[in-house]
């Protein structure tokens, strides 16, 4: 195994997609083209391509979604993928076994990937690092920490709309402390090159981190999203926050929600994101929402192009190391 | 191809084209294939029926068929690095289609094109159309048009470059491509 990068087989293939940091600029293009390829299936009588028939994806779900299970759970249809969706809560674990009882089990089932959601941070590393080794891992979501498809599909988002990335000025708005997908676009942007960077939040909700992830730092929405191209709001994920980093919703909309009217410094052609679930009169306006900057549909509809890429690419490297037997 | 030589130059491929045209429009006529659509295969075939296409001032915009997806290889080399969306802008069903291709060996890249084709639609016939044909076929697939037989020797390969112009080059296989099954022959490349 590549003990540098636990995410590559030993010829720098993807085998485990666990966080966008240490791919580089070449494979984060190689996920982007090859969603441009699967974009087109949707346009197909059969929306299917056999790519992954016969192989096993088990959604395992630690902590809730909609939006993320279902289009992974599409993506594996999509490439003719078997799909487990494990309810885990009211599973086996609620019962007592343990993580690793649980990947065992389903390994015994011959399930060829995990698509992992976790509310600790790391978990999906975890799993990759003790799975079998013909087992390819897919985070989609741990704590904190990373969730790299949706990073993913919203640099595709930006690149189908915006072109190269180089020239680009990126206005990341919200709760970026308690945001995984805000770190996973940060190390994408970084790593594709995006000209600027910032992110814009109340003091509270900023981490410390934040510069040394490349981003220039705005506490004034007005001021930050000035002559920006592409404006990414964030749900505040009230769930993780602990103690009182915010007065209230209604005063958070005051000063950081997204209106027409503070949308108007940032560049007339730029496009409004987020990766949902939205929280409308909290982070944006419903006329920012459904207006004619929005995209946030269409990041939708994307991610289930990039998860299909993502999966074939890790399951065509397993399909390589069956053959070798050199990653053991 | 470790070595090349120019096999067929452009302008003998501009002949070879214009009389492939020919006889596919014969083709058509005496079938009775009326207001065919032309789907080329990435990427050669795509160069050869835009010709083919002009040739023959079809109606319908050229359709564009990637067979990443369908490839039976998958399970061994993984997904083709370069993989380009398929672009068919006229719905199939019940169409005569014209599928074309540059060289045709094992016929495993028609194979899967047929499959891709029949996720799009249902077509009234189709119809297949190579620039050049080999020995070589490992699945039952015949063209009805072909440009040019090609008789090579053992570890020959003809292969299409361009788009401009169209070139068709020979080279000898790389001597460990020879010893063992070729891996990658689906592409017929």
């Amino acid at each position: 195994m590549n003990r540098t990068n636990i995410q590559l087989d030993g010829q720098g293939n993807l085998k485990h997609f666990l966080t966008v940091e240490g791919l580089g600029r070449d494979l984060l293009t190689q996920i982007l083209d090859k969603a441009e390829g699967f974009l087109g299936v949707a346009q197909q009588a059969v929306k299917k391509v056999p790519l992954c028939r016969g192989k096993v994806v088990a959604n395992l779900f630690f902590e809730t979604s909609t939006r993320t299970r279902t289009t992974f759970e599409l993506a594996a249809k999509r490439l003719s993928a078997d799909v487990l969706n494990l309810n885990i809560s009211t599973s086996a674990t609620a019962k007592g076994e343990t993580l690793l009882d649980t990947l065992r089990n389903l390994e015994a089932m011959h399930v060829d990937m995990f698509v992992v959601r976790h509310a600790e941070s790391g978990a999906a590393h975890f799993i990759a690092a003790h799975a079998e080794p013909h087992v390819s891992v897919i985070n989609a979501g741990d704590g904190r920490h990373s969730h790299p498809t949706q990073g993913m599909l919203d640099m595709f988002t930006i690149r189908r709309h915006k072109g190269d990335f180089a020239n680009l000025c990126v206005a990341v708005v919200g709760d970026i402390l308690h945001s995984r997908v805000a770190r996973s676009q940060l190390a994408a942007l970084r790593a594709l090159g995006a000209g600027e960077v910032r992110v814009i939040a109340p003091r509270t909700l900023i981490p410390a981190e934040a510069e040394t992830l490349g981003a220039r730092v705005f506490y004034d929405l007005r001021e930050g999203v000035r002559e920006a191209d592409v404006v990414i709001m964030l749900r505040l994920q009230r769930e993780r926050m602990r103690g009182a980093l915010l007065p209230s919703e209604h005063e958070y909309f005051q000063l950081f929600g997204l209106t027409e009217e503070r949308l108007s410094t940032a560049k007339r052609d730029a496009i409004v994101m987020h990766p949902g679930p939205i929280n409308r009169g909290v982070e944006m306006d419903s006329q920012v929402a459904d207006g004619p900057r929005s995209v946030i549909l269409e990041q939708v509809s994307n991610g289930i192009a990039v998860r299909m890429a993502v999966m074939s690419m890790c399951i065509g490297t397993q399909n390589l190391q069956g053959q070798r037997h050199t990653d053991a | 191809m470790s070595s090349t030589e120019v096999w067929k130059t452009p302008a003998e491929l501009e002949l070879i084209i214009q009389r492939t045209a020919a006889e596919l429009s014969y083709l058509l006529e005496t079938r009775a294939s009326n207001a065919p659509i032309m789907i080329g295969i990435h990427t050669g075939g795509v160069w050869v029926a835009e010709r083919l296409h002009r040739n023959l001032g079809l109606d319908d915009p050229l359709g564009r068929l990637d067979i990443s997806f369908y490839r039976d290889d998958f399970t061994r080399i993984g997904l083709h690095p370069q993989v380009r969306p398929s672009d068919l802008p006229v719905p199939l069903d019940d169409r005569h289609v014209i599928l074309v291709d540059d060289v045709l060996q094992t016929g495993r890249t028609i194979r899967a094109a047929l499959n891709v084709l029949f996720d799009y639609g249902r077509p009234a016939s189709v119809i297949l159309v190579t620039l050049a044909e080999r020995d070589g076929r490992e699945l039952p697939i015949e063209p009805n048009v072909v440009g040019l037989h090609a008789r090579l020797q053992p570890g020959q390969q003809i292969k299409l470059t361009g788009p401009a112009p169209l070139e068709l080059v020979l080279g000898q296989c790389p001597r460990e491509r020879l010893r063992k099954p070729l891996p990658s022959s689906p592409t017929d490349e």
